[in-house]
């Protein structure tokens, strides 16, 4: 099998998928031209992750980890959502074939995205981790740093 | 088991293996052997190097076996450059399309390196080369025009005999990559003028690794395997037996059905295409007129082909993608790229191809299973307008 059966167990039985209504923070990150697009939706109530929604397109990995993430950071202080790495969502999937790696990248910096608007929302300084090299302008114009596309 | 990757691979037929059975454990003679046990060997090779010779208008003494489809266009071109260099003709120019497979493709990129030049014929949308493009690209330094005769992603079939009738007016050799084309269509060396054709036996109900060039009588191409001097010194290495007579009596029994399984199989690919391509934002890849009886390929906007595979497999459906998340890549297909879809579009594609042992019920499945998954897919996508039923790409 190409996949764990963790990964596959969350390809094929996503958790939190959809939108929230009214969310706190909303982040997008990757691009149709490299086939993948994570949407993260956030609720926040006094800093604590109180429900987490996502809509991806992309392969079986993008499903996967998109679902893993929202499980990891659900209940979760928004600081301690912060620390998320990408590392920590393949690792709870056991594991991603080497090349599909990007996923979790890409699962990683959707929720920062997300936290990063929802400080922006609140009028307070976007922390560091936040800025993503994706949300640069170049994005779009062939400099993508989300390593599944060529440019 | 839906199995509808039959363009990948197929089942071995049930006379293929038969006929193979005894070449494993009686009549395991080397062919190169001067004893009667090794004779017979030889003559069971010959024999069925003339049933495959006549299924595709040949002379026995142009096959020659391989090892399959990619050491056969490795061969015929890295043979023909070599026999330029032996004949010190200056030539360094290949013609070829942007859309063939990668045994070609990756072959002439490294002879690039090596200081070919290439050019790569675009296609029309449909996947087509268009044989006066073919004309122009010709030079006097031009040794080798190498032209798929059916693609393996699209089933576009490619106006092969256009092209031959130019290059052998041009006087340069002709190759077609037939892997797809041998068994599933007529083929037709005379007619198509071709001097090198490419074919491998487990695209039809044959066993893997074992294939054939076929070589135009007088044509001294060179080898690209040197050894013990097998297939008049042409291929070296001993033979293949069983897979031979595996690979002659899968093709036999192949092109004998043909008439009606190309009848029968378009059938099936028309239904596919007539359901799928209801779907809103989907398309027909390839030519709906000259493809390939077996195969149905689309690109569903908003759907990513490696999870639409992975939700057709929990169904027990086989189908494939030329989408870069299906393969270690990262790029969607040289091909889908080729006729003009653009990145996004390209990651949702899916070919279904057909054999001679898919249904009616088959199709039922699948048209009734591929419209679930794609619709799943697209409302989890948050690049599908849901109320609209259409992707919104521009964000």
């Amino acid at each position: 099998m190409l996949y764990s059966d963790k990964v596959m167990d969350h390809f094929e039985h996503p958790r939190n998928v959809g939108v929230i209504e009214n969310a706190d923070g909303v982040g997008q990150v990757g691009n149709p031209k490299c086939g993948d697009i994570m949407k993260m939706y956030l609720k926040i109530d006094d800093g604590i992750i109180t429900d987490v929604k996502f809509k991806t397109f992309g392969c079986g990995s993008a499903i996967a980890t998109s679902s893993m993430a929202t499980e990891m950071i659900m209940g979760k202080s928004v600081e301690d959502a912060l620390k998320l790495t990408n590392a920590a969502v393949a690792e709870a999937l056991d594991g991603l074939p080497g090349y599909k790696m990007h996923c979790s990248v890409l699962a990683e910096e959707a929720i920062k995205a997300a936290l990063g608007d929802y400080y922006r929302r609140r009028g307070e300084p976007v922390p560091p981790e936040c800025v993503l090299p994706c949300e640069d302008e170049d994005h779009h114009h062939g400099a993508c740093s989300c390593g599944s596309c060529g440019d | 088991m839906i199995y509808v990757d039959n363009a990948a691979t197929t089942r071995l037929s049930d006379v293929a293996l038969k006929a193979m059975m005894p070449y494993f454990q009686e009549h395991y003679g080397n062919p190169s052997s001067l004893y009667a046990f090794g004779q017979q060997a030889k003559t069971d090779l010959d024999r069925a190097r003339a049933d495959i010779a006549a299924t595709m208008n040949a002379r026995p003494e142009e096959i020659f076996f391989t090892s399959g489809g990619s050491e056969s266009d490795n061969w015929a071109i890295r043979g023909v450059a070599r026999l330029m260099e032996l004949k010190k003709k200056p030539g360094r120019h290949i013609i070829t399309s942007s859309i063939e497979h990668h045994a070609i493709m990756h072959t002439l990129q490294d002879m690039e390196k090596e200081g070919y030049e290439v050019t790569w014929l675009p296609v029309d949308r449909y996947g087509r080369v268009d044989p006066a493009a073919v004309r122009e690209a010709i030079r006097p330094d031009t040794i080798l025009i190498t032209i798929m005769a059916a693609n393996n992603e699209i089933g576009t079939i490619e106006p092969v005999a256009e092209i031959g009738a130019i290059a052998r007016e041009a006087g340069v050799l002709f190759h077609t990559d037939a892997v797809q084309a041998v068994g599933h269509i007529p083929v037709d060396v005379e007619a198509w003028k071709c001097d090198l054709m490419s074919f491998s036996a487990h695209k039809f109900h044959g066993p893997r690794g074992v294939g054939a060039l076929y070589v135009r009588k007088s044509l001294r191409l060179p080898p690209l395997v040197a050894g013990g001097g097998q297939e008049k010194g042409r291929r070296s290495g001993t033979e293949n037996v069983a897979g031979v007579i595996g690979m002659a009596a899968a093709l036999t029994e192949v092109v004998k059905k043909m008439p009606e399984e190309n009848r029968r199989q378009a059938a099936l690919r028309d239904r596919i295409i007539e359901g799928l391509t209801k779907l809103p934002y989907t398309r027909l890849t390839g030519d709906p007129v000259n493809r390939l009886p077996g195969t149905a390929s689309f690109v569903f906007e908003g759907a990513e082909g490696e999870a639409l595979l992975l939700h057709l497999d929990a169904k027990g459906i086989c189908g494939s993608s030329g989408s870069a998340c299906s393969s270690a890549s990262l790029d969607p297909s040289h091909v889908l790229l080729n006729i003009g879809l653009p990145h996004e579009v390209a990651h949702g594609s899916l070919r279904i191809s057909l054999s001679d042992n898919n249904t009616e019920e088959d199709v039922d499945v699948i048209l009734k299973e591929v419209p679930l998954a794609v619709d799943y897919l697209r409302k989890m996508s948050p690049v599908w307008d849901e109320a609209a039923q259409k992707p919104v790409w521009e964000m």
